[in-house]
């Protein structure tokens, strides 16, 4: 099975199923509430791929992806916030939050997101840019493993922590309260339904993008950097300058998830970017199973459904039982979900050859 | 073994391609209305035509906000008992679907909405930061659908999908002011943690003490969670001042009255006024550490009055002898009856039903009578100054002259004008 997904033909019946799913099935099968779930999951399945392409792929193991993901998130939420105070009280209107916090005057820094297209080159350039700009700093450093882990959890412990006590971005409450996207009224369950096809839309464009350097050249040599970086570097490559781009790669779909997350779940706080939700990024890919392609998409929707799930049947008892599925996932299927397909061939295998013995 | 196939830079333009060709396919077929015109309202799939209605309990269940608002969860279900032990409300037994914000403003946000759409709750009753409050607010009012706040706040909102039956700031910070002016003090020093309830309560005092004469000789903010104070307490105790106005959130407040107590500050010296501590919280910082420290509510486990009474025995009887009643508590106790109350009123468990008869709704609370504010929908509280006594409990030694009118956005105090925000 997994040598038909190999071939041309198994790459676009893949594509093909997966958009017939998330394009037919589940709007006709999920209510407006569940889709809009979906469309959250979705959110943190394409931080999934971004971070399946830099840890799996290139062995950095990122813990701070709420960086990337915060600051589109907060750049999204900028303009909408903007948009929102314009509409109602006319140009250059301070949003309402800030009223709350005594804040009169807009900060400078503020007005150029009233501009929908500055917005989106932010979301798409400024954690892009970041992430190269700290990748050269650390990969060319030679800065790996548990280091490199602890510095980019920092950064997001740092980075939750700085807008706690940043009153002008919402401070601990965050941003919310969003009416309209790109003037379309939120509340309408038509937009809200729009919103889950462009999060579909953006995973699967995703998706094709990790394909694509997976399988190039270029996925070749991120794979050798990170089983063996010495190697790379003596035949003549600059193996930071590879990791930079797997780095820079999974910073920009964790902006464009953060961007979308803002407008379909209606509020982003320091909460939602900091420490733990970094790691519960990290622990989707690992369950799903880092190394492949669609594992870290499946991981990511597992754990966010089933978290969901179990809260929802048992409310004061659920973590308990996410704990131990962790456990046991971990345990049995240390190459993740993604580990089943090959486990059962095995498995299959094995009771051949033991029939065609007896 | 066949060739392994690399995907060339062709198919990934081509599956470009034909994503974004599905995608605007999906988003022409559904594009809906646009800013500035009208939605069409939700419909509300609540259905009581049975022998039950339902009701949401929001609470976290789980993480940091999980050991005060279990409490708060505990008082909900005591009320709905009571309530069903008593006949219902309008002949209807009260069903509670229970859900976990899990301390995340995101959760409360997801888990509202399922209550709403998937639940179909004619009200849900929960929420204790601010923080969880303005996750949900949205919710509420893009689906028309109902929240019962029990905690006091920052003030400075009103909105017509939320009861709010804790105290606003006039009913518990201004009373807290009041008081301490009344005992002669003349310079405070403000401590809070760093978001936006210490800060709109700092912003009041100051504007307070502006107008009454009164200085602020010292202004800090810690981070949330935040337990090294050796520094604050340092320039508290140098700074001189009367007394200290605390709005410290959570563990904080366990960290600042030990550090306190540490350097020998007492409060004969130099009484505290804590807006965040209950009969919950004097536990964990220790009695030895807070006794005779002040704080400002409405409710007490120590008042002596007949439904006050039956609530104390009741919780105890439910959930044992050695828990504690505290203010967010009653207040959520509250919050179910006063729903109950406004439904019976109405005739109804409609939204549109239980907004228009919500004024002037009462209910003989433990902290006395409270009454429904119809137009800001936050409802009439008695303040109330307490000491911490050795025995953990706190005692009431002021209480303002009758209930207070609820007054989100201070309109009726002059001092205040800067601070009024538009609507």
């Amino acid at each position: 099975m997994s040598r038909f997904f190999a071939t041309r033909a198994g790459v676009w019946s893949g594509f093909g199923a997966a958009a017939l799913v998330l394009f037919g099935a589940a709007p006709l099968l999920l209510s407006g509430f569940r889709l809009g779930l979906l469309a959250q999951f979705l959110c943190y399945a394409i931080v999934a791929v971004g971070i399946g392409l830099a840890w799996g792929r290139g062995g950095m193991l990122t813990l701070g992806q709420g960086v990337f993901f915060g600051m589109g998130a907060y750049l999204m939420a900028m303009h909408m916030k903007m948009a929102d105070a314009e509409f109602r009280n006319g140009h250059g209107a301070v949003p309402d939050f800030m009223e709350l916090a005594g804040i009169r005057e807009l900060p400078a820094y503020w007005v150029p997101f009233a501009s929908p297209v500055f917005t989106i080159a932010m979301i798409l350039v400024l954690p892009t840019g970041f992430a190269v700009l700290l990748g050269f700093a650390v990969f060319k450093r030679r800065v790996k493993g548990a280091y490199f882990a602890i510095l980019s959890q920092a950064l997001a412990g740092a980075f939750a922590i700085l807008l706690i006590g940043q009153q002008s971005m919402g401070g601990f409450n965050g941003l919310s309260r969003f009416r309209y996207f790109f003037g379309y009224n939120l509340d309408d369950a038509v937009n809200q339904q729009m919103l889950y096809f462009i999060a579909a839309g953006v995973l699967l464009v995703v998706v094709a993008v990790a394909l694509q350097l997976r399988r190039s050249r270029y996925g070749e040599l991120l794979v050798a950097v990170r089983d063996a970086e010495e190697r790379v570097r003596f035949l003549g490559y600059d193996a930071a300058n590879i990791k930079v781009v797997a780095y820079a790669a999974a910073a920009l779909f964790a902006a464009v998830a953060g961007a979308i997350f803002v407008p379909v779940v209606g509020i982003i706080s320091p909460a939602s970017i900091g420490i733990v939700p970094s790691i519960m990024f990290i622990l989707g890919v690992a369950i799903g199973g880092r190394a492949s392609l669609v594992g870290p998409v499946v991981g990511a929707l597992a754990v966010a459904w089933a978290q969901t799930a179990l809260s929802e049947q048992f409310p004061s008892a659920w973590t308990y039982a996410q704990g131990l599925l962790f456990i046991v996932v971990i345990a049995l299927l240390p190459g993740g979900i993604a580990s089943v397909a090959a486990l059962t061939k095995r498995f299959q295998a094995k009771s051949a050859t033991v029939e065609a013995a007896a | 073994m066949p060739q392994r196939f690399t995907f060339h830079p062709r198919d990934l333009t081509r599956s470009l391609a034909a994503t974004a060709a599905v995608t605007a396919l999906a988003l022409t077929s559904a594009c809906g209305s646009r800013a500035g015109e009208e939605t069409a309202a939700a419909e509300s799939c609540v259905d009581t035509s049975g022998d039950t209605v339902k009701v949401g309990a929001l609470n976290s269940l789980s993480g940091t906000m999980s050991i005060s608002e279990t409490t708060v969860r505990d008082a909900i279900y005591l009320a709905v008992d009571e309530i069903n032990a008593a006949g219902g409300v309008q002949g209807k037994q009260i069903e509670i679907v229970a859900e976990d914000g899990a301390s995340e403003p995101t959760v409360f946000a997801e888990k509202a909405e399922k209550l709403i759409r998937e639940d179909c709750v004619a009200a849900v009753f929960g929420g204790w930061t601010s923080a969880s409050r303005k996750a949900m607010l949205p919710v509420f009012e893009d689906n028309d659908s109902l929240l019962y706040y029990p905690v006091q706040y920052e003030g400075l909102e009103a909105s017509e999908n939320i009861f709010y039956t804790g105290a606003t700031t006039n009913q518990q910070i201004i009373p807290a002011l009041d008081y301490l002016a009344e005992t002669g003090v003349k310079s405070l020093y403000l401590v809070g943690s760093d978001y936006v309830f210490p800060r709109t309560a700092n912003a009041i005092i100051n504007a307070y003490a502006a107008d009454k004469g009164i200085e602020i000789v010292g202004e800090d903010y810690a981070q949330l969670g935040s337990v090294e104070f050796s520094t604050i307490v340092n320039q508290v105790s140098a700074s001189g001042a009367d007394a200290v106005f605390n709005t410290l959130n959570g563990d904080s407040n366990v960290a600042f009255f030990r550090e306190y107590a540490n350097v020998g500050l007492t409060a004969e010296q130099m009484p505290v006024m804590s807006v965040s501590i209950a009969e919950e919280e004097v536990g964990g910082i220790g009695i030895e550490n807070i006794e005779g420290q002040l704080a400002a509510w409405n409710y007490y486990q120590t008042i002596e009055s007949p439904a006050n009474t039956t609530f104390v025995d009741a919780f105890k009887a439910e959930y044992g002898a050695d828990r504690v009643t505290s203010d967010p508590m009653e207040a959520a106790y509250n919050s179910v009856y006063l729903w109950a109350a406004t439904a019976e009123k109405a005739g109804s468990f409609d939204v549109a039903d239980i907004q228009a008869s919500a004024d002037g709704v009462s209910f003989e609370s433990p902290e006395g009578t409270v009454v429904i504010d119809g137009e800001n929908h936050h409802v009439t509280k008695t303040a109330r100054i307490g000491e911490i006594r050795a025995d953990g409990l706190l005692y009431t030694v002021w209480e303002s002259a009758g209930a207070i009118e609820p007054d989100p956005f201070l309109e009726g105090y002059e001092w205040a004008a800067d601070l009024q925000v538009s609507e």
